[in-house]
């Protein structure tokens, strides 16, 4: 069981008083968008072994939303960061950089 | 109009280690806003006549206070019958400022537990270092309580208020009261 | 035979005498004995039998570790199977039975099986009832039912209580052994907060037995010092009884206390599941000893040589009067020590080892007169309830017996394994020491934590470090480094010197002797719980499970309740050496939590009975139950499905109140539906997006009904809205869906649009919410007086704030009815008061309260949706003919993008349409209509399926709602719909407005 830091309120918390909500940086695409835009928006995720980005809820806390920079196969949590953001921070990135060099998620490196 | 009751009406426990109390009546205000807006501030601290909590605290004096929920989010205390008039009073000093104001006393439920085991009694319950390095006056933590939403500040060094919702507050009394059986003591904190 | 001695027991309080039974026969001990010594004290060595032979049990070891003592303690309420008579402390009046034999532990049916076992080997349930595939559910299964599991399941309530602890510091030890105590004192000096848990009731593990010193004095009175010290630091706090059952992903752990199990008469919770958070921590959880795998070795009366020395030094029990010690190591020359200095007899230590030179162990063993043979090992055990004699053979050769040597008990260790159990649970790697032959934690390979270090640091014998001197300094080592790894500053601190004896080095035995043929390896017990010996693990080897996974569960190996503690490493040595593989390279079965079994009761804490799950209780929850309110479970709410009156079927109930709501004058609790205060200068623009249909022109004092669907075009929720002001909107959501919609609303509005100025609110438990149905709804409302009420001062989809009866009110004249409704809200600690007089008003009126199910036959009445009826998470609001909730003009709203897709518009969807039976009957929820054809399975194909059905007593016959194929174009058609009975319904196609077609009973 995870221990994350909500970084809207600054606790930190086990799992239980969060609530996943799946993957990251997912761009909305409404009426208008193709097919594929659309499928892919809807339904393709990521599944890596290793670094993934997620939107955890602190739904028995604050009730915030936020991001998680986390490994897959170690459970090492890189950070966790404000939901109201296109793309992760940069000291995040750095961060993951430095324990996994080379990684790659998505668009992101 | 009759007089309005609170979930369990008065209800107490001193049997176990710790003892609980049903709150009486307390005005309970929301006060959604950008809590760095001075009117929002003044909003709240004008009724509750208290300074403003930093973030993760509660301020509280008697049945008077400010309780911080989240960047966006007051909880303001105020005596139960002062409610409707407090509302207005926050609703003026707003003014045109974006936020949102409810009462929301009655949807509400809150209880004391006491004693030197108090601390011992909810650490079976949350998943919060309850210890008295770790949690002291003047914090505020929303929680998970066994399988619900809660709220608690330490009123003073062994005293805990607890808020939760009124539909659970049947369960979450039977579950601080079950928590607080007789020879449930940890030997752990001693207030 | 197996007695207590007169002097010794350095855990016994020989003052207090305690009675305890067993099978019946009532027996003595002390306090401070476990039921396992006290038994033995009363030359009870048999103690069960196992599990597929059914062969004659003893007390194997002193410990967790042990196989075969598992009983039945208690009875009624306080009834639990499979209790460890080793971990068992004794208490007055403790009451155990023996498992697994009929009709007595004594004579026992089932051991005809050893007898057989020659037709039992390993595979023989999955070869033996593969064929005739009928045969195993009629006549193997029941049959094996019968003879299998240890223990009665308990039938009574669980009579104790749990509970949980949430607990939180940097350093936890787990154990409380020399090494543990040295890695708290050394980790608390740093500061930091230490927990330390010993599973026993004891400190000091096993080197108060095993003697040595320690800064010269004994290691006795060293544990007792660093007890006492420990227990004075304010930063460290101990606790006995406390096992660390698992360790877990960042740092969690799992401790099971057991706080009762020795003095059930104290008040208070028996088990406490600590659930803890821990910077580090240190497994200091010591190691096992391992049998050597002779034939017999299963004997009772054969034990662990460890176990032999706890008996006599810890309780002053005697397993034997003649015990004969055999080894591959010198730590087993303790035994013939103890027993030697207790005035037993040691005839003889059997060494499997050809040693240079003698070791100092041999040589005080030579000075104490104790004959000991090299090279050699044990043929068999002779006895079968009883070890009566051992013969003696080479080591080396194949079994020949050379000598035998008449005793009662065998005092035997394979060496010693280190209990790595918390190690390996989140991950921590093992390595493979060829000089100790056992598997040790690797310390380049941790469990890793939240940060990526490495959050577990093994000390002292858990981490292979077997002797005195090598266990206090590799405790203190990991004291220091996990407060340091936990943030605390170390100092440089004097560690204490353990006395440090030569000894000469182990080999590994895993068969004795080396070349025993199969006659003898099939009587080489490995796993002692469920009869698998070494001859099973070549069988499986040969028959090609040569993974230690399929091995392990082809022949049950570990699978006990002990989970292979003392059998694993001698079986994964076995299967190696059939594989012809080295140990490292067939690996170990995966450790799995808990350590040791915990009780189910820790686990669920204090959720039970009241508290099992967290009731919703509305305001006038109390009323209800008062009123005759049978249940009905909505999410966690309790809602009154009708209110039973005396001498009156539920049926009789919620046909009545039906009836009563079109005619006179119905209340409903609806508090339970959601209400979410929506408020901003974007919320209607907001609004727009949740809702399919158009609510930014609701104007203020009206209410308008939507419809929400996800992203994927599905219904998720529906409800009223009422504009508030210009920016504030009130949004009623579902009974299940107050806390979902308000999550979802925050999702978005955190996440996607997080720039637009809306706040939400969730203000459902403010209210109790009463809805006032039926044709005397207004001369109710207007008998309370207050507010205008009339047609023209509220109208239907309007709302207004005012008082009634002098309490404080909104109204909202809305219906799910068709009848004249109004849904009046007031604070909730006035809920009940309202509902009172309301009812005090509609005395006169005909007023019934009502329930779930009139709410719904009222509805259906109607042809209004339900979702969670109507929808089913693949339905769209199309599908419903819900189109003209639908707004066309919006640019977007949530779900419209995936309602244009080609699935979401294939004419071939199934739609909305009512359904009557042509005999009025009922017909069957869920029931599915069938076409012509049948699809690629041969299956009649599925034209629809049946989402609400009710008998309407307002119309006298049954009514249903229905999802069919083209089933608008096909009104007036009749469809077939198969039961469940054989029978097969005919109903027809029509609109599923069924009473007041032209709602004229709403419009007054």
């Amino acid at each position: 069981m995870l221990t994350l830091t909500c970084p809207v309120c600054g606790v930190t918390a086990e799992e239980t008083e969060f609530h996943g909500g799946g993957e990251a940086h997912l761009k909305r695409f409404g009426p208008g968008a193709s097919d594929d835009d659309f499928e892919d928006y809807l339904f393709m995720r990521e599944n890596p072994r290793g670094v993934h980005f997620e939107r955890w809820r602190h739904a028995y806390g604050c009730g915030k939303w936020f991001h998680a920079a986390r490994c897959t196969t170690t459970l090492q949590v890189f950070g966790t960061y404000a939901a109201q953001t296109y793309e992760p921070p940069k000291e995040i990135c750095d961060k993951i950089t430095g324990e996994r060099p080379g990684w790659s998620w998505r668009l992101f490196k | 109009m009759s007089d309005p009751v609170t979930a369990l009406n008065g209800v107490s426990s001193d049997s176990g280690i710790a003892t609980i109390t049903g709150v009486p009546l307390q005005g309970m205000i929301t006060l959604r806003g950008d809590l760095s807006a001075a009117a929002v501030k003044n909003a709240a601290t004008g009724v509750a006549a208290v300074d403003m909590p930093g973030q993760g605290e509660a301020n509280c004096v008697e049945n008077r206070g400010i309780c911080w929920m989240s960047p966006d989010e007051l909880l303001v205390l105020c005596p139960y019958e002062t409610v409707a008039a407090n509302i207005e009073k926050m609703q003026q000093t707003l003014g045109i400022q974006h936020a949102l104001v409810a009462n929301v006393s009655d949807a509400r439920a809150s209880f004391r537990l006491g004693g030197p085991r108090a601390r011992e009694v909810l650490a079976k319950l949350c998943p919060v270092d309850l210890s008295p390095g770790a949690f002291t006056p003047g914090m505020f933590r929303r929680t998970r309580m066994a399988q619900v939403p809660a709220a608690f500040w330490m009123r003073n060094a062994d005293t805990f208020q607890i808020i939760c919702f009124r539909s659970q507050a049947r369960y979450v009394f039977d579950l601080l009261k079950i928590s607080a059986q007789p020879g449930s003591e940890v030997h752990l904190y001693h207030a | 035979m197996s007695t207590r001695l007169a002097t010794g027991g350095r855990l016994l309080n020989k003052q207090k005498a305690l009675n305890f039974s067993f099978n019946g026969k009532r027996l003595r001990g002390y306090e401070g004995d476990t039921l396992a010594s006290a038994l033995l004290a009363n030359d009870q060595m048999l103690v069960g039998r196992s599990f597929k032979y059914h062969r004659p049990r003893g007390v194997v070891a002193s410990g967790a570790e042990e196989p075969n003592g598992l009983v039945n303690l208690g009875a009624e309420g306080k009834f639990e199977p499979n209790q460890r008579v080793t971990t068992t402390e004794l208490f007055e009046g403790l009451s155990a039975q023996s498992q697994n034999h009929w009709p007595s532990l004594e004579f026992d049916v089932g051991a005809i099986n050893t007898h057989l076992s020659r037709f039992l080997p390993a595979g023989f349930y999955y070869k033996m009832f593969i064929h005739p595939r009928p045969l195993w559910k009629h006549v193997y299964e029941p049959i094996i039912r019968q003879s299998a599991g240890l223990g009665r399941a308990p039938k009574a309530r669980d009579a104790d209580t749990y509970e949980h602890f949430h607990f939180f510091c940097d350093v936890m030890v787990i154990g409380g052994g020399v090494a543990g105590l040295q890695a708290a004192k050394s980790a608390a000096a740093t500061g930091a907060k230490v927990l330390l848990v010993e599973q026993t009731a004891h400190w000091g593990g096993r080197a108060p037995v095993d003697g040595g010193t320690v800064d010269g004095v004994p290691v006795e009175n060293f544990v007792d010092q660093t007890v006492s010290e420990l227990e004075t630091m304010p930063n460290v706090i101990l606790r006995k009884r406390l096992m660390g059952a698992g360790v877990y992903d960042h740092g969690y752990v799992l401790g099971y206390e057991q706080l009762r199990d020795h003095a059930p008469e104290k008040p208070g919770p028996r088990h406490r599941l600590w659930r803890i958070r821990a910077a580090h921590i240190v497994t200091a959880t010591g190691a096992i000893e391992r049998p050597l795998p002779f034939a017999g070795n299963d004997v009772p009366g054969v034990m662990l040589a460890s176990a032999v020395r706890d008996y006599v030094v810890n309780y002053g029990v005697a397993a034997g009067d003649r015990t004969v010690v055999v080894t591959n190591n010198d730590d087993a020359y303790l035994t013939a020590f103890a027993l030697k200095y207790a005035g037993l007899n040691v005839p003889v230590i059997v060494d499997a080892r050809v040693l240079p030179e003698d070791s100092p162990a041999m040589e005080q063993a030579k000075a104490l007169g104790i004959r000991v043979i090299m090279g050699h090992g044990l043929a068999k055990v002779q006895g079968t309830k009883r070890v009566t004699g051992v013969a003696i053979c080479s080591q080396a050769g194949a079994g020949a017996v050379l000598e035998e040597i008449a005793c009662d008990a065998v005092a035997m260790s394979g060496g010693w394994s280190p209990v790595v159990h918390l190690w390996s649970h989140c991950g921590g790697k093992l390595v493979w020491d060829d000089a100790q032959a056992h598997f040790r934690p690797d310390v380049d390979k941790a469990p890793t934590g939240a940060d990526g270090q490495p959050f577990v640091t093994a000390a002292g014998a858990a981490n292979g470090s077997l002797r005195l001197g090598d266990v206090l300094g590799d405790g203190d080592q990991a004291g220091k480094l996990a407060a340091s790894a936990a943030g605390f500053k170390v100092k440089q601190t004097a560690c204490p010197v353990g006395e440090s004896t030569q000894e000469a080095p182990m080999v590994p035995v895993w068969l004795m002797p080396q070349g025993a043929g199969v006659e003898l390896r099939s009587k080489a017990w490995l796993d002692y719980q469920n009869d698998v010996k070494v001859s099973d693990v070549q069988l499986a080897a040969q028959e090609g499970f040569e993974s230690v996974e399929h091995a392990k569960r082809y022949t049950t190996l570990g699978m006990a309740t002990d989970q292979g503690k003392l059998s694993n490493i001698n079986g994964l040595a076995t299967l190696a050496g059939a594989l012809n593989a080295s140990i490292p390279q067939v690996g170990t079965t995966t450790f799995r939590p808990p350590y040791t079994p915990i009780s189910m009761g820790s686990i669920a804490g204090e959720a039970r009975d009241a508290v099992f799950q967290p009731l919703r209780r509305t305001p006038m929850h109390d009323w209800h139950d008062a009123n005759g309110a049978d249940w009905e479970p909505v999410g966690h709410w309790r809602r009154p499905y009708c209110y039973q009156r005396a001498g009156e079927s539920v049926n009789d109930a919620v046909m009545r109140e039906t009836k009563n709501a079109r005619e006179n004058l119905g209340l409903l609790d609806a508090s339970t539906l959601g209400k979410l205060i929506v408020k901003g200068p974007d919320a209607g623009k907001f609004l727009d997006m949740l809702y399919t249909n158009m609510m930014s022109t609701l104007k203020p004092g009206k209410c308008r009904y939507g419809l929400m669907c996800s992203e994927n075009g599905f219904l998720i929720d529906d409800g009223v809205v009422a504009r508030i002001d210009e920016d504030t909107f009130l949004c009623h959501t579902t009974t299940g869906g107050a806390e979902r919609i308000h999550g979802h609303m925050e999702e978005w509005l955190q996440t996607e649009w997080w720039d637009w100025q809306v706040y939400v609110a969730n203000v459902t438990e403010q209210y109790a919410q009463i809805a006032v149905v039926g044709p005397n709804a207004r001369k109710a409302l207007e008998k309370l007086g207050g507010m205008d009420v009339s047609k023209d001062a509220l109208g239907f989809m309007e709302w207004a704030d005012g008082e009634l009866g002098g309490f404080r009110v909104r109204v909202y004249r809305i219906s799910f009815s068709g009848e004249l409704s109004y849904e009046i809200a007031v604070d909730a600690g006035q809920g009940q008061a309202f509902w009172d007089a309301l009812m005090v008003v509609g005395h006169d009126l005909g007023v019934m309260p009502y329930g779930t199910e009139a709410l719904h036959i009222l509805r259906a009445e109607k042809g209004f949706i339900m979702i969670g009826d109507e929808t089913d998470g693949t339905v769209i609001p199309q599908d419903l003919g819900l189109h003209w909730a639908i707004s066309k003009k919006k640019e977007d709203f949530l779900g419209k993008r995936a309602q244009e897709r080609s699935h979401m518009t294939d004419p071939d969807r199934w739609k909305l349409v009512g359904l009557e039976t042509l005999s009025g009957a009922v017909l069957p929820d869920g029931a599915y209509a069938v076409g012509d054809g049948e699809n690629a399975n041969g299956q009649k194909n599925m034209i629809g399926r049946v989402t609400s059905s009710y008998y309407s007593p307002n119309l006298d016959k049954g009514i249903a709602m229905g999802l069919v194929l083209h089933g608008p174009d096909r009104m007036g058609d009749v469809i077939e719909f198969p039961g469940t009975n054989g029978a097969t319904y005919k109903a027809r196609i029509v609109d599923p407005v069924f009473y007041d077609t032209q709602g004229e009973k709403g419009n007054v």
